[in-house]
């Protein structure tokens, strides 16, 4: 018997079938990436030929050169402002306009994507901006900064305040305080914010379709209109290279994250022995 | 650094987001309103008239009298767009409920998972989330399609004999919503499910519950900050979901998002896709309080 | 016959042959993995009594408590409780409630509702648990604050609450896992002669989890000191004190003095120790240990006089040293006496009266001494 608190079978099988939920989906369409029949759903034998073709397709080559450049920019953008807005949060609690600030905040969270992507582009046409790459990477910005907002807030939401309250008793200036102190120390937080926003905006095709003009095409919207007319083996190329880009940066990521607790486990077993 | 100056700085903290999303969140809704209450015109922008202090204020005050609601109007007059938002909403309903149902066991067993295991499985959760939401869309295709793989799959166990019509159906569109907007349940779910103290369901044990009773006269009630959460990140969107319906449900399929997509990109009527959109928000704007007061409250718990 | 201590006691079941044992541990062992965290342990409790498992962090204490619950089962061994044998009941269809540590009180049920939680669950008509409810808050003294919930109670409120929701069902046994250990010094010796009276006034019978020895020493009538999945002495406050069965016991349970040497000579109860460096000890309580036997002579530092002439009195053991440190407590000083080998000995002077005729400073010579009944020799 397992007690209450116990890893029943239960608990294993719904995390089992959850994960196989997940990707599955993910995991066959890497597979018939490599599929040698133009028909998806026909295995054909082994065949890396729709890479090829993947590459000599200048369309694609463009709109994914594009979408890399907006996502860098938009996501570098994003952190610096999505930051400010989570110190902004957490550290003033009292400032005129904070509920209208953190509703602002939030609620792009969940807007659909229509709406926002409507409502940015009627404000490009308003102000007469000329659709392109400039409109796509700022609205990008603006939908990606609240969710690094959000990420950094919960890490400093865990912050232990006294090391701020420290540096300042050492003398910092709040400045220096938050560039020697309280950055170096949420910096993981941010970084994920970052890699969210970079990820979010290479996803994004709704916003980007509405935002986007002539000459700035992103690869969701080339994938999309290709989807539209039917399932290609090419586009599961394309999707394969995408999410090996993914994988490998989070597995980096993640393999330097261990590493480093690794060496820090391993440091304090020798401070301890002395 | 001189006090003053710090000062300064520490007003730019608050000031610079501040007007970014007064300038690219809140005005843009202005203008969206606005232009809703314009009429449609063959001309670039689509839509008269062009409301702005160009021209002087009696301009502007003799153009405002051009405004009318007559595109709301439009919209109450044609079944196609109430339908379409009720569908909307009951779709959305319908595929939070379901993904709910998915989630709970999924994060409930995450947390009762040995500590050492919890980061790993974190991790697998949020995963397919950096992996493209259109790319895991389109993987459904080759899986739901008629001569598809689960199709396939179950005619070679003998299940059925005739491919089953799934893809272009509502069945879809849930199956498309509970998947990609998964991970947004889960985690939630399992962020209060991990911070409960076990001693509370072993109290209800020796109280005289049994596991089953105590779940949901302790665990479940406990975890309804997680699954209001949790509902809410999967419902709003889903309600203004386009890419889902657009792929997975076929031409037939009503829903909102996808109105207002080729009322904007088909008829090129701004006017009505706008109105469209304020009814929208408005009809979400329940929701999103909700969900805003939810993650109030979980960060003055947090403090 | 001189008792231990100077209760007097009438409640000893324990002592009587024909007692039939209401809690009996009989040859249990739990394992996690690898790691025994009881090991083949068998113990007896008597209905009515006041048993307190004391010791450190990780010795099995809990472990045998939460068997007794029912979260978790023993690997071999039985465990009878009014003589049935509790192995696979459910902690939800045991006769016994515990108060949790964190005393795990329901934060999204008011007071009432957690105290008439484990009643809801046993089908209790509500007229009744109304009635059981107001009556185990008049008991706790928590009328006031019934509407409230857990977060808007102070700690001590909170620990009421959750002895008033183990109560509420009458169980047959209460386990108590660190019943006041997270309140702050004050309240938990009031809260130690409430639970005391609460025990006696009830009848029932409370099984106690401590790491702290004063809370045990002042509540239970009987301790039993565990240490690494063993249980090392059970019986009384005072024999634990005065008594100890091994050098364990004898530094584990207060201040002691610890002489290693052996018995060189022997006649009744009474023998001669010697150590190292000529130290030799006299003593009326020999005990079991034979001649030529290696043992530790242990006595407690209130038991030891300090004083700047050697003692009078013939037959007292007296050895000189030198005052190393001292402490002033207002109740009482403690002395730290270095003897000639360098060995500090602790002795303790109770304070009794404002002024002194012998007073002692730092490196003074001094002479320790003691009566040959004041220490116990230890075998083990």
């Amino acid at each position: 018997m397992t007690g209450p608190g116990g890893w029943s079978r239960f608990n294993i099988v719904s995390i089992v079938l959850g994960f196989a939920f997940l990707y599955l989906p993910i995991v066959l369409l890497i597979i018939y990436s490599f599929n040698e029949s133009r028909l998806v759903t026909v295995w054909g034998g082994f065949s890396t030929k729709w890479y090829g073709e993947l590459f000599r397709n200048r369309g694609l080559m463009d709109a994914a050169w594009v979408t890399l450049r907006v996502a860098f920019l938009s996501a570098t953008a994003a952190t610096v402002l999505g930051t400010l807005a989570a110190i902004a949060l957490t550290r003033y609690t009292r400032f005129r306009g904070r509920i209208l600030f953190s509703g602002m905040v939030f609620a792009p969270l969940v807007m659909p994507e229509v709406i926002t992507g409507l409502s940015l582009l009627l404000l490009f046409v308003a102000i007469g901006l000329d659709r392109g790459f400039l409109t796509v990477t700022l609205a990008h910005i603006t939908f990606t900064m609240c969710f690094v907002a959000v990420v950094v807030q919960s890490r400093l939401l865990s912050f232990d305040r006294s090391l701020e309250e420290a540096a300042m008793d050492l003398g910092a200036t709040p400045a220096g305080t938050f560039f020697q102190v309280t950055l170096p120390v949420i910096a993981p937080a941010v970084v994920s914010g970052w890699m969210l926003a970079f990820t979010l905006s290479l996803d994004d095709l709704v916003i980007a379709s509405f935002t986007s003009g002539p000459g700035a095409t992103t690869l969701p919207m080339k994938i999309y209109s290709q989807v539209r007319l039917g399932v290609t083996p090419e586009i599961n190329a394309a999707c394969t290279l995408m999410i090996a880009v993914v994988a490998t940066v989070v597995l980096i990521a993640s393999v330097l994250n261990k590493r480093r607790e690794v060496q820090r486990q391993r440091d304090e077993q020798a401070a301890r022995r002395g | 650094m001189n006090r003053a100056l710090s000062a300064v700085l520490g007003r730019l903290v608050i000031i610079v987001p501040y007007l970014w999303l007064l300038v690219f969140f809140l005005v843009p809704f202005v203008i969206v309103f606005k232009i809703s209450l314009s009429q449609t015109a063959i001309a670039m922008p689509p839509y008269t008239p062009v409301l702005g202090f160009g021209d002087g204020l009696p301009a502007f005050w003799e153009r405002l009298w051009e405004l009318s609601f007559e595109n709301y109007v439009w919209l109450t007059q044609d079944a196609l767009y109430f339908n379409a938002y009720v569908s909307s909403v009951v779709i959305a309903a319908v595929s939070t409920v379901l993904s709910l149902l998915v989630a709970y066991p999924i994060a409930y067993g995450m947390a009762r998972a040995p500590a050492s295991m919890r980061p790993t499985l974190l991790m697998l959760v949020i995963l397919p989330f950096w992996t493209s939401f259109l790319i895991r869309v389109y993987a459904w295709i080759g899986i739901l399609k008629p001569e598809g793989l689960l199709n396939q799959f179950l005619l070679w166990l003998g299940v059925i004999d005739q491919p089953l019509l799934i893809l272009n159906t509502h069945t879809a569109i849930f199956i498309g919503i509970v998947y990609s907007y998964l991970p947004f349940m889960v985690l939630p779910l399992y962020a209060t499910l991990e911070k409960m103290d076990n001693s509370l369901i072993e109290a209800a044990q020796d109280l005289g519950c049994t596991p089953l009773g105590a779940f949901w006269k302790v665990t479940f009630p406990l975890s309804l900050p997680g699954v209001v959460a949790g509902c809410m990140l999967v419902f709003i969107p889903a309600v203004g979901e386009f890419v889902i319906p657009d792929l997975l449900g076929g031409s037939q399929t009503l829903m909102i998002g996808r109105t207002l997509w080729n009322e904007f990109f088909s008829n090129r009527d701004w006017p009505v896709s706008s109105a469209v959109a304020v009814i929208l928000l408005l009809l979400l704007i329940v929701p999103i309080m909700i969900f805003q007061f939810a993650q109030a409250r979980a960060q003055e718990q947090g403090r | 016959m001189k008792s231990l201590g100077s209760i007097r006691r009438s409640f000893a079941p324990w002592n009587d042959p024909t007692a039939k044992p209401y809690i009996l541990f009989d040859g249990v062992t739990k394992r996690f993995g690898d790691f025994t965290a009881v090991d083949d342990l068998s113990l007896a409790i008597h209905e009515r009594e006041f048993f307190a498992l004391l010791g450190a962090s990780g010795c099995g204490k809990s472990t045998l408590l939460r068997m007794l619950a029912g979260f978790e089962e023993p690997t071999a061994g039985r465990i009878l409780l009014d003589g049935q044998d509790l192995r696979g009941i459910p902690p939800y269809r045991r006769p016994v409630n515990m108060m949790f540590q964190s005393y795990a009180l329901f934060p999204h049920m008011t007071v009432e509702k957690n105290i008439a939680f484990g009643l809801k669950q046993e089908g209790m008509p509500a007229a009744d648990i109304a009635k059981r409810v107001a009556e185990m808050l008049a008991l706790t003294k928590l009328e006031p604050f019934a509407r409230r919930k857990p977060h808007q109670l102070s700690g001590g409120q909170r620990q009421r609450v959750a002895l008033a929701r183990s109560l509420a069902k009458r169980p047959k046994v209460l386990l108590l896992d660190e019943p006041l250990g997270a309140l702050d010094k004050k309240l938990r010796e009031e809260t130690q002669f409430e639970l005391v009276d609460l025990q006696y006034e009830l009848g029932l019978t409370f099984v106690v989890v401590t790491h702290d020895q004063e809370e045990a020493m002042t509540m239970a009538d009987r301790i039993a000191i565990m240490d690494k999945g063993h249980i090392c002495q059970v019986a009384t406050p005072a024999e634990i004190y005065e008594a100890p069965s091994s050098r364990f016991v004898a530094s584990f349970v207060g201040n002691v003095n610890m002489f290693e040497g052996r018995i060189v000579s022997r006649r009744g109860g009474t023998a001669e120790i010697a150590g190292p460096d000529g130290l030799s000890i006299r003593t009326d309580n020999a005990g079991e240990a034979a001649e030529g036997a290696d043992v530790a002579f242990a006595i407690r530092p209130e038991k030891i006089r300090v004083s700047s002439q050697r003692p009078a009195e013939t037959g007292f053991n007296a050895i000189e040293g030198e005052i190393f440190d001292l402490g002033y407590l207002g109740d009482m000083t403690v002395y730290h006496v270095r003897l000639a080998d360098g060995r500090i000995v602790k002795a303790s002077a109770l304070n009794a009266a404002r002024t002194s005729t012998d007073p002692l400073t730092w490196h003074d010579r001094a002479w320790i001494s003691f009566a040959p009944d004041a220490g116990v020799v230890l075998t083990r």
